[in-house]
């Protein structure tokens, strides 16, 4: 057996006997209104999970994302309600900033040769500063086009929802799994994390691509607050406090090895899916408290991180 | 004389700081007395500088030894959120800060294990504690924002002793204790040789692993100091709230402090200096009658000069650069 994927069977293990378990206390959880929720209330999560996997296999990480979100967010309301334009050439607009935005980070952690976490920090709190000079009060989106998106779903057998912003994640997890298992640029990002120097003996080429992983998060970050402004039919600097920590756990807790060239796209998918379920089973329940939620997943963290320590030390004890 | 070579540039990026909002705001430099106690824009920027400036004591030498700790900030809401129960639950002020002091230590260690017994980054392994803390915060204050009226614990936040606020004294006495412990002892270059290099240091017979731990418990007990001064000086504990984004304002002290990230020789004092300027360039935002919203920005454009000036490519690039130069200019 590949000991490298024992982390996302171990992932998709806990996810199946979690969803048994509160099935067996809930039958209703099964519903497809519940599994359409989870994936319509995870969608800005999701995508940008994909992101940060991509940057968490070239062995680095992008703190700055939450932020990203944010101002994307006051961005579209602000340029909604400003301007005449219409709501998909703000989107194109904004898509193409925060893309140069992640490039430009990719490009300072490569030249400067610095730690990538804190050269994101400085683009969390640039991001962050550029949502507060936007707006600090929270705008909300009027646009007919918005009523649109935000009621566009199929209706699932059994009255679910299955929402345009919930395939639209389903979408991303899709074309990350085949950007990063079926590209070369895939490839070169996983030669980056198990080792950069091998990576650059073997001809991958170093700068390119942490700029080009850094731009895609970035692109991944921007589309996530897209889906999270017709989520909540507004912008507000000051959401999404955090969301770059959820989104590294969702990342390991989907397997992916921290330091980089281990893990799989579809494992994202099961950790946003796991942090979700733990979320719709406290909800559920009524009487535990949504700190849970935090500690709960604090273990999972723990524990998946410990699960990797163990398979590292038995892999290299193989050798 | 070595020590004031070391912090000279804070010492002068402060003083023009001083300067430049001294022409924006004449009155910046002015003390008052009133009531007894002093009041002025420097007292003010002074007393409020005390949780970065504490936090950045301990976050000096984790940074020393090659590490980071994101936690802190949660420290500060579990250790405010224990003295607040403490208070609530009838316990004097001294058994409120016993607590909350012990919660910080308890935290400490528990970074301390997982960084140097388990061997998971520095980064990671308080990325655990800063996500799960909040919600251990949140259960001891069961959701609510804790309130209490001990004068005696609120004290520590918002008195006055010998002509300054107490929680003034309070960081000037740790960062001082600190920089004395570190550098009248070998301790402070057992840290910086294993930040340096903890195989190398290991060989030559330092005891790596309990240092690591050490030093995780010390920016434990700070955090849980930074957390006392805040609680005691709102009298209330925000499980949600308190220390939030103080570590990154912590770290971004450590570095103008000239301290590098990549480990190895540190300064408290400069780090120190370090909070008073981030809390300094706030202060002078809003006297000047800019919008705070400019802090952001504004501390990012900080962090991005500082990684220019550190970092080892630009460094070396630079030494090629004047080198051949200067083989050029010799051959003419």
């Amino acid at each position: 057996m590949n000991t490298r994927l024992l982390p996302l069977y171990a992932t998709i293990a806990i996810f199946v006997l979690a969803y048994a378990l509160a099935y067996s206390q809930f039958p209703a959880m099964l519903s497809t209104r519940v599994i359409g929720n989870l994936l319509t209330d995870n969608a800005y999560l999701g995508i940008v999970a994909v992101g940060m996997t991509l940057v968490i296999l070239s062995g680095g990480i992008d703190l700055s994302v939450g932020s990203v979100i944010a101002f994307s967010g006051v961005f579209i309301a602000v340029a909604l309600r400003d301007t005449g334009l219409h709501p998909l050439a703000v989107f194109a607009a904004l898509l193409l900033l925060t893309t140069v935005f992640g490039a430009g980070m990719g490009f300072l952690i490569d030249r400067l040769a610095m730690p990538a976490f804190i050269v994101t920090l400085a683009g969390m709190f640039l991001a962050r500063g550029a949502a507060y000079l936007l707006s600090v009060q929270a705008v909300p989106i009027t646009h007919p086009f918005y009523k649109l998106l935000q009621d566009a779903y199929w209706l699932m057998p059994g009255r679910g929802r299955l929402t345009l912003i919930g395939v639209l994640m389903l979408a991303v997890v899709a074309l990350g799994a085949v950007v990063a298992h079926r590209t070369r640029f895939g490839t070169s990002v996983y030669a980056l994390g198990g080792g950069a120097q091998t990576a650059r003996l073997m001809g991958v080429p170093q700068g390119r691509t942490t700029v080009l992983v850094y731009a895609f998060s970035g692109l991944m970050a921007g589309l996530s607050g897209i889906v999270f402004s017709v989520y909540t039919g507004s912008g507000y600097s000051l959401a999404t406090v955090g969301t770059e920590l959820t989104a590294i756990a969702a990342v390991v807790i989907g397997g992916t090895l921290l330091t980089g060239g281990s893990g799989t796209m579809i494992g994202t998918l099961v950790g946003v899916l796991t942090m979700g379920l733990i979320q719709t089973y406290i909800v559920f329940d009524g009487s535990l408290s949504s700190w849970w939620t935090k500690i709960v997943i604090g273990l999972l963290l723990l524990g998946f991180i410990l699960l990797q320590k163990g398979l590292l030390r038995l892999s290299q004890r193989g050798r | 004389m070595t020590v004031l070579s070391r912090i000279a540039p804070q010492l002068i990026v402060l003083a023009a700081l001083i300067a430049l909002v001294s022409v924006f705001y004449p009155g910046f430099l002015s003390i008052d007395i009133q009531n007894g106690r002093p009041v002025g824009p420097v007292i003010d920027i002074l007393k409020r500088s005390a949780p970065v400036a504490l936090l950045a004591v301990g976050m000096t030498l984790v940074i020393a030894t090659r590490g980071i700790d994101l936690s802190v900030g949660t420290i500060m809401a579990i250790c405010g959120a224990a003295a607040a129960w403490a208070l609530t639950q009838g316990l004097g002020a001294g058994a409120a800060i016993a607590l909350a002091l012990t919660a910080g230590l308890a935290a400490g260690l528990w970074n301390g294990v997982l960084v140097a017994v388990v061997g998971i980054q520095p980064f990671v392994a308080t990325l655990i504690l800063m996500t799960m803390g909040r919600g251990v915060a949140q259960l001891i204050t069961e959701g609510r924002i804790l309130t209490f009226t001990d004068p005696g614990f609120g004290w520590v936040g918002s008195g006055v002793a010998l002509g300054l606020p107490v929680p003034v004294w309070i960081w000037l006495a740790t960062a001082i204790a600190v920089a004395v412990i570190m550098r009248r002892t070998a301790l402070g270059l057992l840290v910086e040789a294993v930040g340096i290099n903890r195989r190398a240091a290991h060989l030559a017979g330092v005891n790596a692993t309990v240092l690591l731990i050490a030093v995780y418990i010390a920016s434990g007990f700070c955090a849980a100091l930074a957390g006392i001064v805040v609680t005691a000086d709102i009298r209330g504990a925000d499980a949600n709230n308190a220390g939030l984004w103080l570590e990154l304002d912590a770290i971004l002290a450590v570095v103008i402090g000239g301290n590098s990230l990549l480990g190895g020789r540190f300064s408290v004092a400069a780090s120190v200096l370090g909070a008073l300027i981030i809390q300094t360039i706030s202060a002078g935002i809003l006297l000047a009658g800019f919008a705070s919203e400019y802090n952001l920005i504004i501390k990012a454009g900080l962090v991005l000069i500082i990684l220019v000036l550190q970092s080892p490519r630009i460094a070396s690039e630079w030494r090629l650069w004047r080198d051949s130069h200067r083989a050029e200019r010799g051959r003419t």
